[in-house]
């Protein structure tokens, strides 16, 4: 109580000397100099806001071609991880894709909260496949990640593609909003875009689609499934979605492409539900071609032709790939 | 006496229960164990404090004429109180807990004489048992009032819809810099960090909610009451200390005085949390008191002490709450009054909401405002970050209770996280398979509808712009789809003819989860919106004579 001001004698004011004078105005000047001079400088930084300046960033993650090989091979009747083993096999192995240290980055379809028997998701068991197979040609670091339409949460989880890759040690990412990156797509309609940056930082990308009916393009395959790199509001693609397709797919080259047929639906696509909507294939396409393959299911499940299918025709315009998959070097092998 | 003291042990327990509460609040989330890939359930008991708390338990068992899941446990709380008192106030509860720890930090405005003075019993401290009345009685009438006041539904609300979030917003932004740091070790360690508080605490996505900053503002308020007037909370509003003050009318354990050597210093008033007079001078109010035990320890001529059968009388002790009969008759009366006062407005029956959706396993509105308590666990649960609590949706009466916001988050088809956090089964608990929207086998005509799409035709890109879409079919969960497409000739600007496909809702397979109108490109205002009609609760909100 005893330090309250009223209760205090005021003592008359000492007169300050010439020294203390001097110094209260050199305080009092450097601030107000200092006041100034910033005052100056941010009133220099003054400019119209633009936006920030996107990365140019095509991302070809493509090999060099071996005529002795096959671009593509269509193994059928077999479980998701014979399937691919086989594929793998008959496309030269996985050290033809993937070198020692390499960053590999799996793109499946875990875009919606299904399990795997409803086939709106690819086949963790196919999934957990290739991660191993990336191990056993030395990667440094196998992230299996999409940025998911659906809860992410629950998509991962029931999807089963989480577990079955977290049991093959590889990173599993779930897409975190603060980790976009806008990127100079360089396409006719998309001109900058943000995308998960995971992608943007790999060495080697393999797409592992689904096969899925859809409304719009009569079916998802491999191309669609470049959709989930993209953040935004990607749902604007679809009023112009077989340009999109072709932007996106002379955006991201993959090194691998592999479309999941093991179950595929048919109907009610791309989300399903209906277990009566899916039909046992046990079969799983894959290639370096993604133009090809696409052509290629489209063809064998939907009987769709490339005429019908414009995003194909652009992007064989531009150069990704034939669209004309019986030119190819096909292997088909069975496992029955 | 040897080993640690009363007070010490009480404040361990203090400490505990307020970490199990958080604790319990941030377990309140879709929060899965890896592996675990079939149905998703809430991991921990994350209603128990709810379950334990007697004024849930009684109001639901006056308003439904029955007891909810695992509100039995309420037992556990309630017969202890008959014999000790108000143990819970003092000892467990975690908003008392918050106030005096406030409440107890040395303060400029509050000291001494002054802090003695305030720490009296002071009359007001009778408003609880008036809030108490007046909530039972509607509670007898079928609306949970009390909800908007329960100590629980007031501190979820508080924490979980504006403290966490705004903590977890805090944490991001200063997260930010470090893990977008040029610095390869700053982004790391940034990286690393953000990984230790995930699992701490901070959401899977910042999550947003309707009048978030009010249930933040009206909390921090309450604590701030607390730094003036020692648990001004508990002392003068929270009607579950109130119903805990009614039953240890007859407790057998008391406060027992040596008169002899009380030479009236006012430390025990000093440290008092109840306002109930332990001082040799005035009577002990054991209906305030929340046994907290300062008195005993403050007391330099250990006069005072706890015991079974104290042999109290009428001149040492008040048994009962100061409760005159007018009060006690406004209370009733305004019970009485409230709850048609409250329907006669037009919220309720006439004019509802076409936008109040709520969750699905929502009872019909008359029985869900019979049991929903607004403590918003359904919407802290939500993994979609769908529900918020209504303003002005659900009528006045409605305020606080759950509605869902398609355009901030749909109704993720398999996900029934709500129903399984709802303690008092206003959301009656259901699995995803009677929700039914994911089968897996052909639709059911038996599936859980919250509502109805419709298109706005002219917003709709097919329908008005002559430009394709079709993202709404493209996510419509339900099989065989909801939103079916038409193939159209339409004339765009150029004059030229182009085909597109125009979508359509059949309204008897739309379960109203609002994942088109979330999905709309269209941000501002979906051209396709959901509203509640046709929602299984409602059998006089349908639209449909018969589904097919």
């Amino acid at each position: 109580m005893d330090n309250l001001p009223h209760k205090r004698e005021m003592p008359p004011a000492p007169p300050i000397t010439r020294r203390q004078a001097m110094l209260q105005l050199l305080r009092v000047g450097s601030v107000a100099a200092g006041a100034a001079g910033l005052g100056v400088w941010l009133s220099e930084r003054s400019a119209r806001p633009v936006p920030v300046a996107a990365g140019q960033a095509r991302r070809d993650h493509r090999i060099a071609s071996d005529d002795q090989l096959p671009q593509m091979t269509v193994v059928q009747n077999g479980e998701p991880a014979a399937l691919a083993r086989q594929a793998l096999e008959n496309l030269g192995g996985i050290r033809r894709f993937i070198a020692r240290n390499d960053v590999v980055v799996l793109k499946p379809n875990i875009a919606w909260d299904r399990t795997p028997e409803q086939a709106a998701n690819t086949n963790p068991e196919l999934v957990a496949e290739v991660v191993r197979q990336c191990w056993q040609a030395g990667a440094k670091r196998v992230i299996v990640t999409d940025v998911s339409c659906n809860e992410p949460r629950r998509c991962f989880l029931r999807s089963g593609i989480q577990a079955a890759a977290r049991a093959q040690g590889a990173e599993v990412l779930l897409p975190d909003p603060g980790n976009f990156r806008e990127v100079e797509i360089g396409g006719v309609v998309l001109k900058t875009w943000p995308v998960f940056t995971p992608f943007l930082e790999a060495d080697k990308v393999f797409n592992l689609p689904i096969a899925k009916h859809h409304s719009l393009t009569g079916c998802t395959l491999g191309m669609k499934n470049w959709y989930g790199i993209l953040g935004s509001d990607r749902n604007r693609l679809h009023q112009q979605i077989h340009q999109s397709l072709a932007d996106l797919a002379s955006f991201m080259l993959p090194t691998l492409t592999l479309i999941d047929c093991y179950r595929v639906l048919q109907r009610n696509g791309p989300t399903g539900g209906n277990i009566e909507d899916v039909v046992l294939k046990k079969t799983l396409v894959a290639g370096t071609d993604p133009v090809a393959l696409d052509a290629y299911v489209a063809k064998a499940y939907w009987d769709l032709d490339a005429a019908q299918m414009p995003y194909l025709q652009m992007a064989s315009a531009r150069g990704l790939g034939m669209v004309n998959f019986e030119s190819l070097t096909v292997k088909v092998s069975d496992l029955a | 006496m040897a080993g640690p003291r009363w007070t010490q042990l009480r404040r361990l327990s203090q400490g505990f229960f307020l970490l199990l509460f958080l604790a319990l609040l941030v377990l309140t989330a879709l929060r899965p164990l890896p592996g675990s890939a079939s149905d998703i359930h809430l991991r921990g008991p994350v209603r128990l404090f709810f379950e334990w708390d007697p004024l849930v338990a009684l109001s639901n068992a006056l308003a439904t004429h029955a007891l909810y899941r695992g509100l039995l446990w309420s037992l556990l709380i309630l017969i202890p109180t008959l014999f000790l008192g108000r143990f819970f106030c003092g000892w467990i509860c975690p908003l008392g807990t918050l106030q005096q720890f406030l409440g107890s930090r040395p303060s400029q405005a509050k000291r001494g004489k002054q802090r003695i003075e305030s720490n009296r019993y002071k009359h007001w401290q009778t408003i609880k048992y008036v809030v108490l009345l007046v909530g039972l009685v509607a509670a007898f009438f079928h609306s949970m009032l009390l909800g908007w006041l329960d100590p629980f539904s007031l501190l979820v609300r508080s924490v979980g819809l504006s403290i966490l979030p705004a903590a977890n917003s805090a944490v991001r932004a200063a997260l930010a810099p470090l893990e977008h740091s040029n610095s390869a070790l700053l982004a790391r360690s940034g990286a690393i960090l953000h990984d230790i508080l995930q699992f701490l605490f901070l959401d899977f996505r910042q999550p947003h909610y309707a009048q978030s900053f009010f249930f933040g503002l009206i909390f921090l308020l309450l604590l701030a009451a607390s730094l003036r007037v020692t648990r001004f909370w508990c002392r003068a509003v929270c009607p579950l200390g109130a119903l805990l003050g009614v039953l240890s009318r007859w407790s057998i354990l008391g406060l027992k005085k040596d008169l002899a050597h009380c030479n009236n210093c006012n430390r025990c008033e000093l440290h008092c949390q109840g306002g109930d007079d332990p001082i040799g001078s005035a009577r002990w109010r054991k209906s305030e008191c929340m046994l907290c035990l300062n008195c005993v320890d403050a007391c330099p001529e250990h006069s005072l002490s706890f015991r079974f059968f104290p042999g109290a009388d009428r001149s040492t002790q008040v048994a009962g709450p100061d409760l005159g009969r007018r009060q006690a008759l406004t209370g009733l009366a305004a019970g009485v009054a409230a709850v048609p006062l409250l329907r006669a407005d037009t919220g309720q029956g006439k004019s509802r909401d076409p936008r109040l959706i709520r969750p699905p396993g929502a009872l019909e509105e008359s029985g869900f405002l019979a049991r929903c308590i607004r403590c918003g666990e359904c919407i802290k649960v939500c993994p979609n970050n769908a529900l918020h609590p209504a303003l002005s949706e659900a009528g006045l009466e409605g305020l606080w209770t759950p509605t869902l916001v398609p355009r901030i988050g749909y109704c993720e088809p398999s996900c029934v996280l709500c129903s399984e956090a709802c303690p008092t089964g206003a959301i009656w608990q259901i699995t995803p398979a009677e929700k039914g929207w994911v089968a897996g086998t052909a639709a059911r005509q038996d599936s859980l509808r919250i509502g109805t799409a419709f298109y706005d035709q002219g917003r709709c890109l097919p329908w008005a712009m002559a430009t394709q879409c079709i993202v709404c079919e493209e996510w419509c969960p339900v099989s065989p789809k909801a939103i079916y497409l038409h193939e159209a000739q339409v004339i765009d600007a150029a004059g030229n003819a182009k085909t597109v496909r125009q979508p359509r809702v059949d309204p008897s397979r739309c379960v109203g989860c609002g994942a088109c109108e979330y999905a709309c490109p269209l941000q501002d205002r979906p051209a396709v919106y959901v509203t509640n009609i046709g929602e299984s609760r409602s059998p006089a909100s349908q639209l449909l004579l018969n589904r097919t």
